[in-house]
């Protein structure tokens, strides 16, 4: 015990220690991650079919959507991101719908994260919040769990609804906002606003790839 | 041999349940104490993750107390601590994904629970490895009653339900424990805010001292009448 009370003063031993502690931890990490990762790779691929398959309906699609997606630049179709993955889904090889992520600025606290999909005419099949920090019991009403809020954007599209149109009702618009909560569904209207513009653009381009 | 109902493994286990609560006495936690407690369920999630982190960190730091100098323990602490944490975020990650979902924003908030590092420094770093492995667990155990406790008064009152969502915590088999206590509730939302969070642990510490107080008067009420009364 001496001996090593005495190792203990040394400058040489602690560092020695310092590093092989460091050393173990990172073995472990490594070892963890080795063996977590293609689980964990495969919960995240489910996670995405799930909410894929919230805002496309399965008729429309006969191929695997999670490896038939397009990545294409978006940096001035105010998305959120300057690069968008957008998922593809054929019938008989033919494009019938696509879907893609988007986050949508200017929500209460933080960005909203939103996955959306939009069939070959440019109509809405679905809209369905990904993650986001609003309010408990105000703001996360846009939650589908919560709230059936979220639906009222199936079916629309640029054609059939004006730009006024496009906004909550207290702006003018035809969707509701709720009460004591205005700002969230704003965010929410003026995002998934600015995918159909987004599909109007490319939609030659998308549907032909 | 470590007996648990040894003198010294009660008193381990009332001073991390009660006397000397992570929450209620050491005021330490407070950080992931009040983020996640919006209701019950996830409190008992939050508590159960530093309960097998606690244990753990302190079963480890304890093993490797006589190799660790002085100077270099902090550091080698947090490296335990934030590896096992890390072990465990993959872990759940993989393994059980849809708590994952719930609580994965909260498992690094864990790294930061100074009462970790705290139990590592005051109490595992001294003593034996079966003591500081049940200190860890009766500190995580009390750590998870308060997280539960303030869970469940703050769910029940902003929206009038209990252990909302268990089933996606604790699977299917679960579900019974989510109960809608006042079915046409029109809630209340302060609670469920983080300044709910602080009015509520205030409350229930008062609730603490209020208990303790009453549990000494009771005890030296007690001792009063046990004294032999001498007739002058």
């Amino acid at each position: 015990m001496s001996r090593l009370a005495a190792l203990k003063e040394n400058p040489v031993y602690q560092s020695f220690l310092l590093a092989a502690f460091a050393l173990l931890a990172s073995g472990l990490l490594g070892l963890a991650d080795l063996s977590t990762r293609d689980l964990i790779q495969l919960r995240l691929e489910e996670d995405l079919r799930a909410s894929l398959a919230e805002v496309i309906p399965d008729q429309l699609y006969d191929n695997n959507l999670l490896e038939d997606a397009i990545i294409v630049d978006t940096e001035k179709d105010e998305l959120g991101k300057n690069e968008t993955l957008v998922y593809l889904a054929r019938k008989e090889g033919k494009v019938e719908a696509v879907s893609f992520r988007l986050a949508a600025p200017g929500g209460y606290s933080g960005d909203i994260n939103l996955i959306m999909g939009i069939d070959k005419e440019g109509n809405v099949l679905g809209v369905r919040v990904i993650s986001h920090a609003e309010t408990p019991g105000l703001g996360d009403k846009i939650e589908v769990n919560k709230s059936n809020w979220i639906l009222n954007f199936e079916g629309h599209s640029l054609q059939n609804l004006t730009i006024e149109q496009w906004a909550v009702k207290k702006d003018g618009g035809v969707f509701d906002q709720f009460s004591g909560a205005t700002i969230t569904p704003r965010a929410i209207v003026r995002s998934v606003y600015q995918g159909l513009q987004f599909f109007k653009r490319r939609r030659s381009e998308l549907l032909a790839s | 041999m470590f007996n648990i109902f040894s003198e010294t493994a009660n008193k381990i286990s009332r001073d991390g349940f009660w006397d000397n609560n992570v929450v209620f006495s050491q005021n330490l936690a407070l950080c992931p104490l009040l983020a996640v407690t919006g209701t019950a369920t996830n409190g008992l999630g939050m508590g159960l993750a530093s309960l097998v982190v606690l244990t753990s960190s302190n079963g480890v730091v304890s093993l490797c107390r006589h190799l660790i100098p002085a100077e270099v323990r902090i550091p080698i602490f947090v490296l335990l601590i934030a590896t096992l944490v890390t072990l465990v975020d993959m872990s759940m990650n993989a393994w059980m994904h849809e708590m994952h979902k719930v609580l994965g924003l909260f498992i690094p908030l864990i790294v930061t629970n100074c009462a970790i590092l705290g139990r590592a420094e005051s109490f595992a770093s001294r003593q034996p490895f079966h003591h500081s492995l049940w200190d860890g667990f009766m500190m995580g155990i009390g750590f998870t009653f308060v997280l539960v406790v303030l869970g469940a008064s703050r769910e029940i009152i902003s929206s009038g339900a209990l252990f909302a969502n268990a089933d996606l915590l604790l699977g299917e088999a679960f579900s019974f424990m989510e109960l809608t206590l006042f079915s046409n509730y029109q809630g209340f939302l302060l609670t469920a805010l983080p300044p709910g969070g602080f009015i509520m642990l205030g409350f229930i510490i008062a609730a603490k001292r209020v208990i303790d107080r009453r549990l000494a008067e009771k005890a030296e009420q007690q001792a009063i009448q046990a004294e032999p009364v001498v007739e002058v």
